[in-house]
C-alpha cells in the first residue's frame, strides 16, 4: 500500500514488497473469477452479490475508516433505488443517467442526515440515523412516486450508453461488474488520499486532529456524503438489476442486514464486506427455498462471528499466521 | 514584567491575554479569576500543585472548554467564543498532557499530518497518497531538528514516552503557530530528553510565546522567563522565578521543602 512506500526500516519494507505481491495475485485470481463467475452461477444472483458487496464496501467506509456506526444505511441504498427506478421508468432516463440520479439523491440525503447526526457520538449517533431513515420509510410509504406498498414495478433496464441492451442478463452483468468496480476504485482512491490520511489520523486521535486546526465534523461529513453516495450507486444499480424498487429497501432491517454484512467480512479491511455480503446473501438464497426461516440462520452466524472471529473473516485471515506470511497486515 | 538575562533581540509584545477568566463545574470553581497575559518571545510557565487548574486553564485558553466568565484575547482578537479548530488555525497551538500522537502512523506522517492543512493538501480525496511527498522536505527538516531523525520511519506507538513528547512538539511547530501551550512537555521523560525538549522550547521561543505547564522546577528556573503560580484555580503568585520561589505563601503550597 502507498502508505508504506516510506518505510525504510528493513522488515516492514520487505513485509510490504511481499504484501503487494500478494495483493497482485489476489486481485488478478478475482477478477478473473469475477469475469468468468456467468458461466457458473445465475447472473441475477451474481449481480445481487455485487450490490450488496458495493453497498457493505460503501458502509465500511464509514464505520471501518472514520469511525461511525450509522443505523440509516437503507435510507441511501434505498432512496437511490426509487430515484433511479423513478427517472427510468417515469421520465425515461437511460440506465446510466438513471443509476447517476440515484447517486446524486442520495448523496443529498447523506449530507442532510449527516449534518443533523455528525456531532453525536457512539449510540446516540447510530440512533438519530435510525430516526431520520425511519422518517425517510414513513415518507417513502407515503409519497406518490414510490406507489406505496407495490413499489416501483418493471423498470425497464434500457440501453446504456444507446447501444448496450441490457435487458441481456449477460450485458448486465458486465455492466454491474463495472460498476462495482469502479467504486471499489474509489474507495480505495478515497482512503488512500491526503483526505483519507486525515481521516485516518481524525480516527487515531481525534482531540490532536482538532488541535491541529481541522475542524473534526466537516471532515466525517465528507466521509458521511461519500459513503452514501456509494451506497446509492449500489441501491440505483440494484433498482435496475431487479427492475423494482420496493420498501424492503429502505426499511431498517436492510440497515442491519448492512453492519452484520460488514462485520461478518472485517470492519475496516477495504474487501472483507465483500465476502460478508457474499456469504449473507447467499445463506439468504439457498435457504429461501428450505422451510427453516433464514433470519434465524443468519442470527446463528452473526453470533458464532462475534463469539469466535471478532475481526470478521477477512480480519481473521489477515492476522493469522498464513495471513501474516503473505504479508498482510491487520491495523485496527 | 520581569526581563531574564536569556533576553533576545525580539520585543516582548503581550500575544495572549486571559480577562477575569472562570470556569465552574456544577458548583465546584475550578478557575477562578484568572488574568494572564502571554508574550510573544518569552517563555511563561504555569505551576502549582495537583489539582491547582493548570490543564483546565489550558483548556479554557484554547477553547477546549467554555469559559463560565472571562474573556480572552489572541493577536489582538475576541476568541472568547471562538470554535477550538478555529483558534488553532489562528496560530495557538497546544499539546496535552498525556502525549498526543497518532499511534499508528509513522513519525514522518504524523509531521506530515500536521503540515497537510497549512499547505491545502488535507481535502484532496482524489488524490494519490504520494501527492503528500512533497511535504516530505519540510517534514525531514522539522524531525531532525527535534532530533527523531533515526525513528523517522517508525510507528509512533513503538517510540519511548520521551519521544513520543518530542515527536508532539515538531507536529506542533509545523503549524509554525505564534503561541505555544504546552501541558507538562517534560513528564516522564528521561534526563537526556529533558535537555534536548528544554533546547528546543529556547529555540522556539525566540520567535513565539510559549506557555507551559511544568512541574520540574529546575526546567522552570532554567527556561521560562516568567513563572505564575496557581492554587485552587487562583493566582497565588507572579513574576520572575527568583521572586517566586522566595515567596513565602508558594514555598508553603507548592514547593515544600524542595529548593531552588
Amino acid at each position: 500500500m502507498s502508505d508504506m512506500t516510506h518505510t525504510a526500516a528493513k522488515p516492514r519494507a520487505e513485509r510490504s514488497a511481499t504484501a503487494s505481491m500478494t495483493y497482485a495475485i489476489f486481485l488478478t485470481a478475482g477478477l478473473i473469477l469475477l469475469v468468468l463467475a456467468p458461466l457458473f452461477f445465475y447472473p441475477i444472483f451474481l449481480m445481487k452479490l455485487l450490490c450488496f458487496a458495493l453497498f457493505a464496501c460503501a458502509f465500511n467506509l464509514l464505520l471501518g475508516y472514520t469511525g461511525l456506526l450509522s443505523f440509516g444505511h437503507a435510507t441511501f441504498f434505498g432512496g437511490a433505488a426509487y430515484f433511479t427506478a423513478h427517472v427510468v421508468k417515469e421520465w425515461g432516463f437511460p440506465p446510466e443517467l438513471g443509476v447517476l440520479t440515484g447517486v446524486v439523491g442520495a448523496a443529498l440525503l447523506g449530507l442532510v442526515m449527516g449534518y443533523v447526526a455528525i456531532r453525536r457520538q457512539g449510540i446516540y449517533f447510530a440512533m438519530i440515523t435510525l430516526a431520520l431513515s425511519q422518517m425517510f420509510f414513513f415518507f417513502c410509504l407515503q409519497a406518490e412516486f414510490t406507489e406505496g406498498e407495490d413499489g416501483i414495478q418493471s423498470v425497464p433496464r434500457g440501453h446504456l450508453f444507446g447501444f448496450i441492451d441490457l435487458s441481456q442478463s449477460t450485458n448486465m452483468y458486465y455492466f454491474v461488474l463495472a460498476v462495482f468496480l469502479i467504486g471499489m476504485v474509489i474507495i480505495w482512491r478515497f482512503i488512500n488520499s491526503p483526505f483519507g490520511m486525515i481521516l485516518k489520523s481524525i480516527r487515531e486521535n481525534e482531540a490532536r486532529a482538532t488541535s491541529l486546526g481541522y475542524s473534526v465534523a466537516r471532515y466525517k461529513l465528507g466521509a458521511f456524503v461519500m459513503s452514501a453516495a456509494l451506497a446509492g450507486l449500489a441501491g440505483g444499480v440494484k433498482a435496475l438489476v431487479f427492475q423494482f424498487a420496493t420498501l424492503t429497501d429502505v426499511a431498517w432491517q436492510m440497515s442491519g442486514e448492512v453492519i452484520l454484512m460488514t462485520l461478518l467480512g472485517g470492519i475496516g479491511t477495504l474487501i472483507g464486506p465483500i465476502f460478508g455480503a457474499g456469504l449473507v446473501v447467499t445463506l439468504q438464497n439457498y435457504l429461501a427455498t428450505s422451510d427453516f426461516p433464514v433470519t434465524i440462520i443468519t442470527g446463528v452466524v452473526f453470533m458464532v462471528c462475534v463469539l469466535l472471529f471478532r475481526r470478521g473473516i477477512i480480519g481473521e485471515f489477515y492476522a493469522s499466521r498464513l495471513g501474516r506470511k503473505l504479508g498482510f497486515e491487520h491495523r485496527r | 514584567m520581569a526581563v531574564s538575562a536569556t533576553a533576545t533581540h525580539e520585543e516582548p509584545r503581550v500575544v495572549l491575554s486571559a480577562r477575569g477568566l472562570t470556569k465552574h463545574f456544577g458548583a465546584f470553581a475550578a478557575v477562578k479569576n484568572v488574568d494572564l497575559d502571554v508574550e510573544h518571545a518569552r517563555v511563561h510557565a504555569l505551576i502549582g500543585p495537583n489539582g491547582a487548574g493548570k490543564t483546565t486553564v489550558f483548556n479554557l485558553l484554547t477553547k477546549f472548554l467554555q469559559p463560565t466568565a472571562g474573556s480572552i484575547t489572541l493577536l489582538g482578537t475576541d476568541i472568547t467564543k471562538t470554535a477550538p479548530d478555529k483558534v488553532a488555525r489562528m496560530g495557538l497551538v497546544r499539546s496535552f498532557q498525556i502525549s498526543a500522537v497518532f499511534p499508528h502512523l509513522t513519525v514522518l506522517d504524523n509531521v506530515r499530518v500536521a503540515l497537510q492543512r497549512p499547505n491545502g493538501l488535507a481535502t484532496q480525496f482524489w488524490l494519490p497518497m504520494s501527492s503528500l511527498d512533497r511535504l516530505n522536505a519540510r517534514a525531514d527538516e522539522l524531525i531532525e531538528a527535534v532530533g527523531l531523525k533515526r525513528e523517522r520511519d517508525a510507528l509512533a506507538a513503538d517510540l519511548s514516552y520521551g519521544r513520543k513528547r518530542v515527536l508532539e512538539i515538531a507536529t506542533t511547530l509545523a503549524l509554525d503557530p505564534k503561541v505555544l501551550l504546552l501541558d507538562e512537555p517534560m513528564a516522564g521523560m528521561g534526563q537526556e530528553d529533558i535537555g534536548t525538549v528544554s533546547n528546543i522550547i529556547r529555540e522556539v521561543a525566540k520567535t513565539r510565546a510559549v506557555l507551559m505547564v511544568e512541574h520540574n522546577l529546575s526546567v522552570v528556573a532554567d527556561i521560562c522567563h516568567h513563572v505564575t503560580v496557581l492554587q485552587r484555580g487562583e493566582i497565588l503568585a507572579e513574576g520572575d522565578y527568583a521572586t517566586v520561589s522566595q515567596d513565602e505563601r508558594v514555598r508553603l503550597a507548592y514547593m515544600g521543602s524542595e529548593d531552588a
